[in-house]
């Protein structure tokens, strides 16, 4: 502690400067707080309410943004008091955790059908009911798919937006290429297995791949279990088990392990994830991979992929009475913090945007012309989130507009006939995936790779974290 | 105090004293700084201090679980691999990136002409913005024989290597893209610290003899010491906290072969979509920064010695 004594020199300086300078720099920080006050205060009121909402993944062509736009326009010119504004989006785990928790996430956006229950429970999503209830087809939602939205006391709170199936994607150049059939796609993984080697073979790009990265491996895997009748979870009573080591996984796994290491059909690159192997496969070097049945619209939308060159099967099955075909969905959901009339808008713009095209047939042609005229893709193979009939008769009102090349993508409906659709492990479901993105990894860059010890060692990892809640 | 110094007559110090003083117009220049400092840094790091001890998803209310975190942090399996992984890296980047800056300015320094065009060369990568620079290399580390790489190495007849494919090459591999992307910046400050050193001292050694590894080994090196000491510890931190690479090239792949501390402590935060485990992550950060500074602390009690300064 220094006693009051002589000042320093600079300080005395300091003090006998009733200076013009000191007066000026006060008053910038006066002025500089006044500044940042008035920059807290909310914009002029317009008296609309502004809603934003999910546009379209980034990246995205402009067309894609153009019929967006031409969407959104129509939506104010019929609800002059709604303000929308289109914000990129594209769910990844990542990315939605990181705005989920920062209160970045638009009014409006989606999620997978399989993140609702926990995001209720959490209270991190917007109760909608009595919005929801006042739309006419309310109560004509598949049961199954709905479900997922609804919480404790029949609460309400998001709206399907689209199902889909699982399904085998496959280049249809590169079959040509290596003097396969386009039109005889593999129906078995047996077949699937020959194809690639030919494939491979014959092109030199890998005659089949999965996705292994960013949680997207352990979903594939879990899909081509499913599809050779095991399950990743079982249920018993409440609780949940792990059953990664299901037989099923591990004649999944050896089928990769036999393309990989005995045929070598699956190129030199193994660390794919959904955008990494979308972008692979409509470059060319990838014959086939297994994904959902929507991918088309995104394949030329974002890759560019050139839509001869497409084609969609129904991902094989084996006889197993439980194979199934594995499914999935996105919901649309409103933010948690939103008003009743930015709720309000919300449903509006969910049931103008997603669902009035599948039960109105004007605005199902609206939707599909707009889409048409800017070259997007109308007409992907898709589930119903209703009931088939209901999706068959919407698809009949925009046959006109339709240009995704129905021959080309048949094979999917066709094969998927009489085919039990099976929903995704519900518990910790995005550990569980990471988990075993490790495996399938595992299993294709190191040829002895223990497939018991890395399963045993994913159930114990995700059976702890369910334990744990 | 003595009680000397309180027997003196003096004016009481009051907050009108002090104001009068010149300790107000301080104040004022001080708290742009402070306000800056304060919202960026250290509020920052006593939040995080506080969510180690928390229980939160950021959107519904945190409930203190006292040392659970750190407890559930140690006993991840997943730890082992990731310190390992990291000490591997940071080892390989050691060996690799720690002498070859130094050699490049030792050579440039030697350069009579064009020595400007040599550093704005080594400096490039510096330059190019880190992710672009992995997507880049990401683009040459294609492990198909047409990839870059294996196309350059099939022409000395080399077999295609599968780089990030593999456990064994891609940690190398990140390392081998590192070294490329970081070198261009020690590279300057080599090249700055070399013009300090007095050229008498080069004069005296080649009277005395002395070729020019004598001369490297004699003069430049002991005159860079201080300057050598202090890019290596930056060098040490700097690797233990490498994220980029591995998050950008592999995501932590082949099969948790690149999986860093600090890629699995962004993987607690954010890999599950319904909220992520940010107790754990900040709990795993604070004990990384608690190592780091020990680390810094013993390395510069061993160096004092050493050091020039």
């Amino acid at each position: 502690m220094r006693a009051a004594g002589p000042r320093p020199f600079t300080h005395r300086k300091a003090q006998t400067m009733k200076s013009p300078r000191r007066a000026t720099a006060l008053a910038v920080v006066g002025l500089a707080s006044v500044g940042l006050l008035s920059a807290c205060a909310p914009a002029g009121d317009s008296g609309k309410t502004k809603l934003t909402v999910a546009s379209l993944i980034p990246g995205t062509e402009q067309a894609a943004f153009d019929a967006f736009d031409a969407r959104v326009a129509e939506f104010e010119k019929a609800n002059p008091d709604i303000d929308v504004e289109g914000v990129e989006y594209e769910w990844t785990a990542e990315t939605f955790t990181t705005q989920l928790a920062g209160g970045t996430l638009p009014d409006v956006y989606r999620i997978p059908l399989t993140d609702a229950k926990t995001l209720i429970a959490n209270g991190q999503l917007a109760d909608i009911t009595a919005e929801v209830q006042a739309l006419p087809y309310y109560d004509k939602f598949n049961p199954s798919v709905f479900e997922a939205v609804q919480g404790d006391g029949g609460k309400i709170y998001g709206i399907p937006r689209e199902a889909y199936g699982m399904g085998l994607e496959y280049n249809r150049a590169l079959f040509e290429e290596a003097g396969l059939d386009p039109d005889q796609p593999p129906t078995t993984w047996d077949e699937v297995r020959e194809y690639a080697k030919t494939i491979a073979e014959k092109t030199g790009q890998a005659g089949y791949m999965q996705m292994t990265q960013g949680n997207t491996g352990g979903w594939q895997l879990t899909a081509a279990t499913v599809a050779r009748g095991g399950r990743m979870e079982e249920q018993d009573g409440d609780s949940w088990t792990v059953t990664a080591d299901n037989d099923a996984t591990r004649e999944a796994l050896q089928f990769l392990k036999d393309l990989r290491w005995t045929d070598n059909s699956m190129g030199s690159n193994f660390l794919f994830d959904w955008g990494g192997i979308n972008q692979a496969f409509a470059a060319g070097q990838i014959g086939m991979y297994t994904g959902g049945s929507d991918l088309f619209t995104s394949l030329t939308r974002e890759n560019n992929l050139d839509p001869d060159a497409y084609g969609l099967a129904a991902i094989p099955i084996t006889e197993d009475p439980d194979a199934a075909v594995m499914g999935g969905g996105t919901l649309n959901v409103v933010n948690v913090k939103a008003s009743d009339a930015v709720k309000a808008a919300a449903v509006k713009w969910i049931d103008f945007y997603d669902v009035s095209k599948l039960v109105d047939e004007d605005a199902a042609v609206a939707d599909a012309k707009i889409l048409a005229d800017s070259d997007q893709a109308v007409g992907t193979p898709s589930l119903p989130i209703f009931d088939q009939a209901t999706l068959d008769t919407s698809r009949g009102w925009i046959a006109d507009y339709i240009n995704v090349p129905q021959d080309q993508v048949a094979f999917f409906a066709e094969g998927n006939q009489g085919r039990t659709i099976v929903g995704e492990p519900p518990a910790h479901t995005q550990e569980l995936y990471a988990a075993l993105d490790v495996v399938v990894q595992a299993v294709l860059t190191d040829q002895n790779a223990d497939i018991d010890a890395l399963l045993a060692k994913v159930n114990t990892d995700v059976q702890a974290l369910i334990d744990a809640d | 105090m003595t009680a000397l110094e309180r027997s003196r007559p003096s004016a009481p110090r009051t907050p009108l004293t002090w104001a009068r003083g010149g300790g107000l117009s301080t104040l004022v220049f001080l708290l742009p700084l402070l306000f800056v400092f304060g919202i960026f840094s250290w509020k920052p790091i006593v939040e995080a201090l506080v969510m180690s001890l928390q229980k939160t998803n950021l959107v519904t209310p945190a409930t203190f679980v006292g040392l659970d975190n750190f407890a559930k942090v140690l006993s991840d399996p997943q730890l082992g691999t990731a310190v390992l992984n990291t000490g591997w890296f940071a080892l390989l980047a050691l060996v690799f990136g720690y002498p070859i800056p130094l050699v490049a300015a030792v050579l440039m320094s030697e350069v009579r002409r064009g020595r400007g065009l040599f550093s704005a060369l080594a400096y490039l990568p510096v330059v190019v913005p880190p992710v672009v620079a992995v997507l880049l290399w990401k683009f040459f580390y294609d492990a198909s024989p047409t990839g870059v790489f294996n196309t350059i190495l099939g022409w000395a007849g080399i077999p295609p290597q599968p780089w990030l494919q593999t456990a064994a090459t891609a940690m190398p591999s990140l390392v081998l893209e590192a070294t490329w992307a970081a070198a261009g910046g020690t590279v300057i400050i080599y090249l700055a610290a070399l013009t300090s050193v007095a050229p008498d001292l080069y004069d005296a050694a080649e009277i005395d003899g002395a070729g020019i590894w004598h001369k490297i080994w004699h003069v430049t090196l002991p005159q860079l010491r201080g300057v050598l000491l202090v890019t290596l510890i930056l060098q040490v931190l700097g690797t233990a906290q490498v994220f980029l690479e591995p998050f950008l090239f592999t995501g932590g792949g082949p099969a948790g072969s690149t999986m860093t501390i600090l890629l699995l402590i962004y993987k607690y935060a954010f890999q599950n979509s319904l909220g992520g485990d940010y107790g754990a992550a900040t709990a795993l950060s604070v004990l990384l920064a608690i190592v780091l500074a020990l680390l810094s602390l013993l390395y510069l009690r061993a160096t004092k010695r050493w050091s020039t300064e």
